[in-house]
């Protein structure tokens, strides 16, 4: 790795990390529901919308009925997308004219954007009216990663509470996360990355000339450049905090106009890690010890570090196939060198693969380089973060729930080990618990794998595989993890835009989202009814260096077991016929 | 479930009007007073007219250009309103043979360079619309321009010079050359002495 590489992920590290505990701390006191500095302007906002709503904001519910408020939620959001999108030839902002889009690629998108995976099966600039991109993606691009921060919420106060049945109340958490952190964090965000080049506007496309005319694959001259433009910097910058990631156009913030330049990227990149790591130490405030939170946030950078070193690693080091071709790819001060391919010389390879790193560490998905053309040891990497199940940061709220399922399993397995009955922060850790957590364990590889297994038996599923041999079957792999996560980023080769993928794609992230949520709030159900069993000796520390190692161990196991073979068949042999 | 509807209806259209409403038009509102250049896709003007955008791509095909990386849009190189990337692995059949004719190509225009063909100029970009090659790529094709516009190479260096952005604070990012930049910089060199422009 070069010496300017190791100091932008030095500095990458270092300004997370910073950053991280303030606004965990802030976060802290939104779900407490304590004053902040905001209150001024948006307490009198927040109590107007419990008033329209009908909220009783000092309401709790039990996990049931929460499951339900969010899942209510959640289809009302699917259905208003899905209607914007069908019916976006006949309302206004649309100056391209763009048609309706398909009902299959409308059903995906919808899903998409309601689970907070943000896939995108379409091209944005030549598909989504600005209408559509505004009201019905920016929007849920907000609510959606709200909704996860709110079922954290929820779940968090069945770990810290005892004896009792209601765990808060969806309605107000979700209202609180949108208001009081995504807004504000987005707005300053927009804004700054309008001030590098970004585009924020409501102007039709613009026609350039070019310099030198072009000829195009028909035979026909080109002799003009046409700009897309549109409201883009609003829906980045929440693309990028809410763990969304679906760009406003079609290679995402690897556009010049989503992303201009290395400050952007820094900041884009920041965004993508912020809130899901902020959350570890909002999560040790919460339940009243901060080392807990210390903890989990270790034992996430503890599995990132590495494996973007990893990526890195494999990306500088270049593509053997093209070695012999009298093509200099050795990184120096005056270029990247490494894999370029598909990937922008603003970025070069470091902050092109920690990009991609963390992209699939949250659930992010944003790419600013096309993880299809990476070396196979790269790719593995991408795909491998998603299938520890979006726990190593993960999306916003979702990651975290599912990391402390882990920390769950960890504890558990750890007191069959000494014989000790399983205790986690004064609850008795018994048979539902454990049933609970191995459902959202196993509930994702079984859907990621045996989609892909009927993707690739099937001639729909094949005909639009992209490349040929291992790399084939790695993208169509990739597009079920991805989509079984709610991750959203791709090996984009793939024709993913026809009615199969469009379909299974959707069931996928409906699976990932919702069959993970319910069961998460009945987990935490049940903890919050459980008496406080005191600490004893006999008590396992959760918060020690052993534990999170512990912890470490578990989550790669139980990661390996379910993909290692998956992965073999995939970049493994790619990477070993590549390098023979 | 009935006594969510009325809150989840309510709220979600309370949203759309504040997320999906109001904070895009102030962003834009904000945007259009305070950054209106990068705001409306950072054109660059000549004589009032638009001649391409900073931070997009063209694609230069003669020997007197600088040539920008390649780029896989459909239906021809550079077409910024269709983004795209090759997404070729890397053993692709299709990938090689790309690299391959590009490296003829640049041969091809300049058979007395006998130096290595830096990475970048020989691969495809993410966007297809990549603004900007490798100083060293640069450096590479800065004798054939020269050459072709009988300029002698330490002004076109010099040119390259003023077209090469630095990495920001010295650490972030990579050093490269904007391509549109550079070539508008040399046709407005070749044409001024016969005051065209």
């Amino acid at each position: 790795m070069t010496v300017a590489g190791v100091i932008q992920l030095v500095f990458f590290l270092i300004v997370l990390t910073a950053l991280s505990r303030p606004l965990g701390a802030y976060m802290a006191r939104v779900f407490r529901r304590e004053r902040t500095f905001l209150d001024p302007i948006l307490g009198p906002v927040e109590r107007i919308m419990y008033r329209l709503s009908g909220v009783n904001k000092d309401e709790e519910m039990d996990w049931k009925g929460n499951a339900v408020a969010m899942l209510v939620f959640s289809v009302a959001g699917l259905l208003a997308v899905y209607a914007l999108q069908r019916l976006q030839h006949l309302l206004p902002f649309n100056p391209q004219g763009l048609g309706a889009v398909t009902p299959d690629s409308a059903f995906n998108t919808a899903v998409s954007f309601a689970s907070n995976t943000n896939w995108q099966g379409y091209a944005g600039e030549t598909t989504m009216s600005y209408l559509t991109q505004m009201v019905g993606l920016t929007v849920q691009n907000f609510v959606s990663a709200a909704a996860g921060m709110a079922l954290l919420a929820l779940f968090i106060r069945g770990i810290a509470r005892h004896s009792t049945r209601m765990l808060g109340n969806f309605w107000v958490d979700l209202t609180r996360s949108t208001l009081y952190i995504l807004l504000p964090l987005s707005m300053v965000l927009a804004v700054v990355l309008v001030s590098q080049g970004v585009v924020q506007n409501l102007s039709s496309y613009k026609t350039v000339p070019l310099v030198e005319p072009v000829v195009d694959a028909s035979g026909a001259k080109v002799t003009t450049q046409t700009l897309p433009m549109g409201p883009a910097a609003s829906q980045i910058a929440i693309k990028q905090l809410g763990t969304n990631g679906g760009g406003f156009f079609n290679v995402n913030s690897a556009h010049p106009f989503e992303n201009p330049t290395p400050v952007s990227n820094f900041l884009e990149m920041l965004s993508i890690l912020l809130i899901p790591a902020a959350l570890c130490f909002t999560y040790g405030e919460l339940v009243r010890d901060k080392r807990q939170g210390w903890a989990v946030f270790a034992a996430m950078m503890i599995i990132f570090i590495p494996l973007t070193a990893t990526a890195v690693w494999a990306e500088q080091a270049g593509n053997p196939a093209i070695i012999g071709m009298g093509i200099d790819q050795t990184a120096s001060d005056i270029q990247p060198g490494g894999n370029m391919e598909g990937k922008e010389v603003r970025f070069g390879i470091v902050n092109s693969a920690l990009w991609a790193t963390a992209t699939t560490a949250a659930s992010n998905g944003s790419v600013n380089s096309m993880h299809d053309s990476y070396m196979p040891l790269g790719g593995a990497v991408t795909l491998f973060m998603m299938q520890l199940g979006e726990v190593v940061f993960g999306g916003v709220g979702s990651g975290l729930y599912g990391m402390l399922v882990f920390v769950i399993v960890a504890v558990f397995v750890a007191g069959l080990l000494v014989g000790r009955t399983p205790e986690y922060l004064g609850h008795k850790i018994e048979a539902y618990e454990m049933k609970m957590a191995s459902l959202l364990i196993l509930i994702m590889p079984i859907t990621v794998l045996a989609l892909t297994a009927l993707a690739v038996v099937s001639e729909p599923g094949r005909a639009t595989i992209h490349n040929p041999g291992a790399h084939g079957f790695s993208e169509v792999m990739y597009l079920f993890t991805s989509q079984g996560n709610n991750n959203g980023s791709a090996f984009a080769g793939i024709g993913a835009n026809t009615p199969f993928y469009n379909t299974l794609g959707g069931i996928a992230m409906l699976i990932a989202r919702f069959w993970i949520a319910v069961p998460t709030l009945a987990l935490a159900g049940s903890l919050a009814a459980k008496r406080l069993v005191p600490t004893t000796e006999g008590t396992l520390p959760t918060h020690t260096p052993l534990f999170v190692f512990w912890l470490v161990v578990v989550i790669i196991i139980v990661g390996a077991l379910n993909f290692l073979p998956a992965l073999a068949l995939g970049p493994f042999v790619e990477h070993f016929m590549l390098c023979t | 479930m009935k006594q969510h509807l009325r809150p989840a209806v309510a709220l979600l259209v309370l949203f759309t009007l504040i997320t999906g409403a109001l904070y895009p038009l102030l962003i834009v509102g904000i945007a259009q007073g305070v950054f209106p250049f990068e705001a409306n896709g950072s054109i660059i003007q000549r004589d009032g007219n638009p001649i391409g955008s900073a931070l997009i791509g063209q694609q230069f095909t003669s020997a007197k250009y600088f040539w920008s990386r390649l780029s896989a849009t459909a239906p021809f190189p550079y077409n910024a309103g269709a983004s795209s990337g090759s997404n070729y692995g890397p053993m692709n059949r299709s990938l090689l043979n790309a690299t391959r004719s590009r490296v003829e190509q640049l041969r091809g225009a300049d058979s007395l360079n006998m130096q290595s063909i830096p990475v970048d100029l020989a691969t495809a970009s993410a966007s297809g619309l990549d603004p900007h090659i490798s100083i060293q790529s640069a450096q590479y094709q800065l004798s054939r321009v020269a050459r072709e516009r009988n300029l002698p190479e330490v002004k076109v260096r010099s040119l390259v010079e003023q077209c090469t952005e630095s990495r920001t604070f010295g650490f972030l990012g990579e050093p490269r050359v904007n391509v549109l930049k550079l070539n508008l910089a040399l046709d407005g060199l070749t044409s001024s002495p016969k005051g065209a422009d």
